[in-house]
């Protein structure tokens, strides 16, 4: 249960609900718990003084386990089924902060909440009171009873009701000169007024206040008497060097309207109130408009043992509470209303005159005088200025106050720090960085990272004086010559293992998977149920009901979210689980002509031999001693091993093959090179060729597609008249004229650069590199017929112009593939 | 020279990271010690398998710090046994089950364990995970898959008395996971108590 506010109504309700053992959090905006009890001077409770009181209700709630009591705490956002947003004000106030945060967040999911956030005072609206020296009377009696501090020597206090007269008393017991201006009549007044006249203080009813003097501070009030026409009488200046002003008391409605709870409009205190809640909340005190101490104090408890479902009541007594007002939107005046510069909205600077002059100009609904105006917009949202707006806006529209309506009430009450909301999430901190076994042996030796979905993967491994460019043509030449060892861990992995996975593989990819032999591996692609590729990556097949799959490494989540939904929505009677070995498995990839010379003396269990182990095969042994699942693939079209070993152990592994391979001049390889060698090979990349548009036939793959098979996710998509028409865009290969220009990936492409703007777009370029081992430039395209252009001159953008290409088919180097079997 | 290199010793990711937390709070953040872990799946299980009860309710967990079982979903279990019992018991589980459909993978080096213990460890947890850890929802011997921050976990809360709590995370999280708990736990001070 959450109670807001440690006001008297707030306490009681905490005390009430910490009895029934429920777990209770207290949270209060002010520095100290207590809230009108902290300066509440003179007044009892339960024949207690109020701060005895509170500080044996205090040390009761501090001593039960159940209860957490937060000062320095803003409930500041109700949201949907009472989750609730409060800031803690954690160190600021100390001396020494430690290692504690400033200000910690919490999100609080209470079952019920008690609203018990106090009232508004409502500021006077005469001419001049921004005047320095003019504060809420409820202030100066804070500052007076609380901190011990005199706001003014002679304070002179306006009202229109009874709670300035305890403020004035309070002030006339502190010593001070005081006196004080009532609009309301004599007869009106209640016993508040022949108590502030005992005490030696002139009273002057009946009277209104048309202005102040003083420039940096109030030295003076005006005031006229003021007659039942609102005619004012003759002017007579109090002089003084603070003003204490009290329109009424305006409950704090915020929290209940952000819940969502209606507001009803209480003509007796002359203020919307909590009406018909929406979630499991209820006000209390003042919050809900009761300003009688004993009251307050019963209606808290109530509310505290109604939330935490006990039938117990119990009632207080306490000082009675000078309340009641007469509500007035202006004071009358004797000057021109035109020239008077009386302040409702003292954020905004807005006054009365300006939201006259919105209603003259139409503006009749409060929402759209507030817009006009800005009254009410700024960062207090109108605490103080809303309840005087509304009742101008309806006085000229001579209409009922609840007519105008109320403005929204919205998150956050007051404002909250950018800090607050981040809290730990910065830095290292901000979001997960994903590394694999072998990061910190990379960074060692002295690689770059990019970032890749949360991975961040080794890019290039630039030795002394090496720029990218330099760094990556020499390790684009170590693999197609020697050897090249690099970092595969970050690929998604996913176990599918039942006796129907078989079944599963060929319904989530478009190839056949059934007669797969234990010990192969095949390159699958998967589509989206549009028809569009989702995915890629090499599976092999463990055992007839095991899978190892591979997936992209940003695309692994996404993958296996793709596959449980189908399994658990459309095959529930599929026998097959799916379990993610991303991180069990680190992978090394070795490629080159060299690979196998490098790895043999480490393996064993495995006959490596070409005939024994062929290409797109898996076989499972040790190396080093580790046990691995070795593939022998390649995404460089190099003979190359893709070696599988338990994450905690791939260091070691990588570390052993690296020493291996110094006599063939191993070289370490990052995701840049990676790119450049796949692209000679023209083999794609889900992201990078595709992009959520583009099917098997778009990339040349249509010839995976298994022709027997009844269906697979997407199939059916694939036989759409827009996905079967003609036009659409193709991968095709692009030779620069220029051999040496390395074309922007993304360029547009058009069959004549002087056509009219806007051309015909026939596509873009999708992967372009400088590929040191065809000594020139190398992009692949998607363009539109792409196949039937080969051959062709097309046109592609520069940041200097177009330039010519030839079409070509997607591949640039050994295009009959026999290295890969080497 | 192979033979130097057989048995290659785990390198976990938290290795070099002492037990450690903040003084005041109380809190212990310590980086488990290289263990075994498996995610079994099967449906109609049966009362228990290798001597693990599969029959527990949701969001539980049985065993004892050496082999533990964690009920993750109606389906679901995570298996967490010391290094050397690893073998025997995927074996047992295998024979047990016999043709019955299911899965046993190992997942011992995806999953990376820190123990969170101390009376305010809750306070430290929920800095980043919304779930309602007091005693009556979260008692001795629960254990969910929930969130931590922005990471994936599995909260596990041992069955003994105290606060004793595992958090198993992805290898890739762990340094996040780590750092996360820490931070957390700096902000805890001596006054703040848990609501029980």
């Amino acid at each position: 249960m959450l109670v807001v506010g440690a006001g008297p109504a707030g306490l009681a309700a905490a005390l009430a609900a910490s009895r029934t053992g429920k777990r209770v959090i207290l949270a209060d905006e002010g520095a100290e718990p207590g809230g009108s009890l902290l300066h509440a001077a003179e007044t009892e409770i339960d024949g207690h003084p109020a701060d005895a009181w509170l500080a044996a209700t205090l040390a009761d709630l501090d001593g039960r386990e159940n209860v957490i009591l937060l000062p320095r705490t803003t409930v500041f956002g109700y949201y949907n089924h009472n989750h609730v947003a409060m800031v803690e004000r954690v160190t600021d106030h100390l001396p020494t902060a430690g290692a504690a945060p400033r200000e910690r967040l919490w999100q609080v999911r209470a079952a019920e909440v008690v609203l018990a956030g106090g009232s508004h005072e409502r500021p006077l609206v005469f001419a001049d009171n921004d005047r320095p020296g003019i504060l809420l009377a409820e202030s100066v009696r804070v500052f007076i009873n609380r901190y011990g501090v005199a706001p003014g020597r002679r304070i002179v206090f306006a009202t229109n009701g009874a709670s300035a007269y305890t403020a004035a008393l309070d002030a006339r017991a502190a010593g001070l000169d005081v006196a004080l201006v009532d609009l309301r009549r004599e007869a009106e007044c209640g016993p508040e007024l022949q108590r502030l006249r005992a005490a030696g203080v002139e009273v002057l009813t009946g009277h209104t206040v048309v202005g102040t003097k003083g420039r940096k501070r109030v030295t003076g009030l005006l005031a006229a008497p003021v007659g039942s026409d609102d005619r004012c009488g003759r002017r007579r200046l109090l002089a003084c060097d603070c003003v204490g002003m009290s329109g009424g008391w305006t409950p704090a409605v915020h929290l209940f309207s952000q819940s969502r709870g209606k507001l009803v409009f209480d003509a007796g205190i002359d203020a919307f109130v909590p009406g018909t809640s929406a979630q499991a909340e209820r006000s209390a005190g003042a919050a809900k408009g009761s300003y009688d101490l004993a009251a307050c104090l019963s209606e808290g408890y109530a509310a505290g043992a109604a939330a935490s479902g006990s039938a117990e009541r119990r009632s207080f007594t306490a000082t009675p509470t000078l309340t009641g007002f007469q509500p007035v939107r202006l004071m009358p005046t004797d000057a021109d209303p035109a020239k008077v510069r009386a302040f409702v909205d003292f954020q905004n600077d807005v006054t009365a005159k300006d939201i006259k002059l919105a209603v003259r100009e139409g503006f009749h609904s409060i929402e759209h005088v507030k817009r006009y105006t800005t009254t009410g917009m700024a960062t207090d949202q109108g605490k103080t200025s809303n309840m005087n707006a509304l009742g101008i806006v309806a006085g000229q529209l001579d209409k009922a106050l609840p007519g105008v309506g109320t403005t929204t009430f919205r998150p956050p009450y007051t404002p909250v720090t950018f800090g607050a909301l981040v809290g730990p999430a910065r830095h290292a901190l901000f979001d997960p960085v994903r590394t694999t076994p072998i990061h910190g042996w990379a960074e060692a030796h002295g690689a770059l990272f990019e970032n890749v979905a949360l991975w961040r993967r080794a890019w290039y491994f630039p030795r002394a004086g090496e720029d990218m460019h330099a760094a990556v043509a020499r390790e684009c030449a170590a693999v197609r010559d020697g050897v090249g060892i690099f970092d595969a861990s970050t690929l998604g992995k996913i176990e599918i293992v039942g006796p129907d996975a078989a079944e599963f593989m060929n319904r989530m990819y478009i190839n056949p998977w059934a007669k797969l032999e234990p010990g192969r591996c095949r390159y699958g692609l998967m589509l989206k149920e549009d028809g569009y590729i989702l995915d890629d990556g090499v599976v092999a097949r463990v055992s007839p009901d095991c899978f190892h799959v591979t997936t992209t490494t940003g695309g692994a989540a996404r993958v296996l979210a793709h596959m449980e939904d189908y399994l658990q929505t459309e095959w529930p009677d599929l026998k097959v689980f799916l379990t993610s070995t991303t991180e069990q498995w680190a992978v090394i990839a070795l490629q080159g002509p060299k690979a196998r010379t490098v790895i043999e003396p480490l393996v064993e269990g495995i006959n490596l031999s070409p005939e024994a182990f062929p290409h797109m095969a898996m076989r499972q042994g040790t190396i080093c001693g580790v046990p691995t699942r070795l593939f022998r693939v390649s995404f460089t079209g190099e003979l190359g091993f893709e070696v599988n070993v338990p994450s905690d152990q791939a260091l070691a592994v990588w570390e052993a093959i690296y020493a291996a391979g110094q006599p063939y001049g191993i070289t370490p390889y990052g995701t840049e090179t990676m790119h450049v060698l796949r692209a000679e090979k023209g083999y794609i990349i889900v992201g990078q060729e595709t992009d959520g548009t583009v099917t098997p036939d778009d990339v040349g793959l249509a010839g995976m597609i298994a022709k027997a098979k009844k269906d697979f996710v997407g199939k059916r998509s694939l036989s759409r008249s827009d996905v079967a028409a003609t036009g659409r865009k193709q991968l095709v290969g692009l030779a620069t004229q220029d051999p040496k220009l390395v074309l922007d990936e993304g360029a547009q492409i058009v069959a004549d650069p002087n056509q009219p703007i806007p051309m015909t777009m026939l596509g873009h370029v999708t992967s372009s590199y400088w590929s040191p081992n065809c000594g020139r430039s190398i992009a692949m395209a998607l363009v539109a017929d792409g196949r039937a252009l080969q051959g062709r001159t097309l046109h592609v953008t520069t940041p200097a112009g177009f330039t010519s290409v030839t079409v070509v088919e997607p591949i640039f180097l050994d295009p009959k593939g026999e290295r890969i079997h080497a | 020279m192979l033979e130097a290199r057989y048995r290659t010793a785990r390198a976990l990711p938290l290795g070099r990271a002492a037990a450690s937390g903040a003084p005041r709070s109380g809190i212990l953040i310590q980086p488990a010690e290289a263990e075994a872990r498996f995610s079994l799946r099967v449906r109609d299980a049966g009362a228990a398998v290798a001597g693990l009860p599969l029959d527990r309710p949701i969001n539980t967990v049985a065993g004892d710090d050496r082999r533990w079982i964690a009920r993750l979903g109606p389906d679901e279990w995570l298996i967490g046994t010391s290094e050397v019992d690893a073998d025997l018991l995927a074996a047992a589980v295998g024979a047990a089950f016999g043709s019955k459909a299911h899965a046993l993978v190992d997942v011992s080096h995806r999953n990376v364990g820190i123990d969170v213990g101390g009376d305010a460890a809750p306070i430290a947890l929920n800095a980043g995970c919304p779930l309602d850890l007091g005693d009556a929802a979260f008692p001795p011997g629960s254990a969910t898959r929930t969130l931590l921050g922005k990471a994936e976990i599995v909260l596990i809360r041992r069955a003994k008395p105290g606060r004793c709590y595992r958090v198993e995370c992805w290898r890739s999280f762990s340094t996040y996971v780590y750092s996360f708990l820490q931070e957390a736990a700096l902000g805890v001070g001596p006054a703040e108590k848990v609501a029980s």
